[in-house]
């Protein structure tokens, strides 16, 4: 392939990556309803979007069931990260694998298995099912994201500080938590963006007294495009780019010292 | 002398096994007991063991759902691996400084809300939408194209949600790939094909594979792409157990598929994981 072809074809398939992203951005700013064509730059479909109360509302929640679902997942994921690296115990490589089972696992099995649960439990759909199961789709992205950091630690670290006289607990908050911080704040970013927009899992355990953010864009979108859903969709993707840019950037800082 | 365990290792331990054993171990035991179940109009499943989940499977024209589903899946993983594999080459042969740039340009569509990306596509693909505006504009057509609501728009969602998975592995393998094996097939003779397929082929072997399980299990199982841009025509396996479940109230037949699925994707990650090396799942995730 000649340098020109390569140029073109790459710029290609990067048009095909971006260019419904950049038109449902464009649109969300045209000042009209239903045509194509370019009306005049306007930000009323925004303002409509933050007068609508019910919305903001459901925003309000899929923000709390997100920062909530991933400081636990962070939490479990971590703890789970530094078990399967540090210590032997009963069942551990079962576990190792049950982690990478369930990242590759279906949304819809995970979901009707945890629908399954609740109803074997008879917890009502709502709040908690919700906020357990987004926790239990993110634990383990943070499992592997921390473990795949703790593994290039110098492990002679741990030996000095137990010849020093520090206990497991020590040696946890005060050397793993603060090397491993970068990765295990991509992990609770991860996460956040997961729940954020989680559709599948949640649209099985959701109940009618807990709307959130993208089974609302879902019921919104199956009943057509409107340019309301264009400005809904656009910030969401400003609110994803952010945490995800983010993220990537304290991955990267921490490789390269 | 035995060392007592510390009261961390202890609970951490206990925590891992809770938390996997409530939310993983026992909702899979679950869903393979429940397939077995019969179903019951008052309280969902009845406790009575029986096989007619499965036997219902072939009798009731979902083989022929599953086989569509296997289709589509087999067919976007073929596209996706034609569109990915010259991008990933190009993108991980270039230099340095652009190169994780043009990575990241990737990454940032890979895990922005994939709900979104398709309401994307619908807005692209409907009767009056962009693409039809510029090919009538263009003269290429006369009548605008029913694109959306078709299988063709179903695929081109699954090719456009999912070409990240397949480009990612890709990327990965081929960056790894010595250039010196090039030359030496090139010093020794080989044209431009022969050292592709007999050398190149080979080398990313694993990262073909990798992103076409990537991309192969969640195309089976996405249900809301054949909603929104298939209509109610095209159902596929996902939307065959969201309906077992929501609205048929059927919950051991649509456990009993969930459980086929499994099987199946259980097989592919299988082939997956014996031709990846434990440093590949990890960049993986």
């Amino acid at each position: 392939m000649n340098k020109f072809s390569k140029y073109f074809y790459t710029t290609c398939v990067y048009i095909f990556l971006y260019l419904p992203i950049a038109i449902v951005i464009v649109f969300s700013f045209n000042n009209a309803k239903h045509s194509l064509v370019w009306q005049g730059f306007t930000f009323k479909w925004y303002a409509s979007l933050f007068h609508d109360s019910a919305l903001l509302n459901i925003a309000w929640h899929s923000l709390v069931l997100g920062i909530i679902a991933a400081s636990i997942a962070t939490i479990i994921g971590t703890l789970t990260a530094v078990a399967l690296f540090r210590y032997r115990f009963f069942g551990k490589k079962i576990l190792h694998a049950l982690i990478f089972i369930l990242i590759l696992t279906p949304e819809i099995v995970m979901a009707i298995s945890l629908l399954l649960l609740y109803s074997f439990l008879k917890i009502p759909l709502g709040f908690w099912t919700l906020l357990l199961a987004h926790t239990a789709l993110c634990v383990p992205f943070v499992t592997v994201t921390v473990y795949s950091r703790i593994t290039t630690l110098d492990t002679a670290i741990f030996e000095a500080a137990m010849d020093l006289g520090a206990t497991d607990f020590t040696i946890f908050h005060k050397i793993i938590i603060p090397l491993l911080l970068p990765a295990i704040a991509s992990g609770w970013l991860l996460s956040f963006t997961l729940s954020l927009d989680d559709v599948i899992i949640s649209y099985f355990v959701s109940g009618p007294d807990f709307n959130i953010l993208p089974l609302k864009i879902y019921s919104m979108v199956r009943l057509g495009v409107k340019p309301e859903v264009n400005a809904l969709c656009t910030l969401m993707l400003i609110f994803t780019l952010f945490a995800v840019i983010t993220s990537y950037q304290s991955i990267f800082k921490k490789k390269t010292p | 002398m035995k060392k007592k365990s510390s009261l961390f290792k202890v609970f951490s331990i206990n925590v891992v096994w809770l938390w996997l054993g409530v939310f993983a171990l026992i909702p899979i035991t679950l869903t393979f007991v429940t397939s077995f179940f019969t179903q019951d109009t008052n309280n969902l499943v009845k406790f009575t063991f029986t096989l007619n989940n499965y036997l219902e499977l072939f009798n009731h024209g979902y083989i022929s759902i599953l086989l569509q589903s296997i289709t589509l899946s087999g067919s976007c993983t073929i596209i996706c691996l034609i569109i990915g594999y010259p991008f990933a080459f190009t993108i991980a042969r270039s230099q340095g400084k652009h190169r994780s740039l043009l990575l990241l340009f990737v990454i940032i569509p890979f895990w922005t809300s994939s709900l979104i990306r398709t309401y994307a596509i619908m807005a692209i693909l409907k009767a009056k939408g962009i693409l039809n505006a510029v090919l009538l504009a263009a003269g290429i057509i006369d009548q605008p194209l029913q694109i959306l609501y078709s299988h063709t728009a179903v695929l081109i969602g699954c090719v456009y949600d999912l070409l990240p998975f397949m480009i990612l592995p890709l990327y990965a393998n081929i960056e790894k790939l010595n250039q010196e094996y090039l030359e030496a097939a090139q010093d020794l003779g080989a044209n431009w094909f022969t050292t592709f397929v007999k050398v190149v082929i080979p080398l990313t072997m694993p990262g073909i594979i990798a992103g076409s399980v990537l991309v192969f299990l969640p195309s089976m199982t996405m249900f809301y792409i054949p909603v929104l841009l298939g209509g109610a025509k095209n159902l596929l396996v996902g939307n065959l157990v969201e309906h077992q479940f929501l609205t048929a109230n059927n919950w051991p037949l649509g456990t009993a598929i969930s459980v086929v699925i499994s099987i199946l994707m259980g097989a592919f990650i299988l082939i997956y994981w014996y031709n990846s090396k434990e440093k590949d799942r990890e960049n993986l995730a």
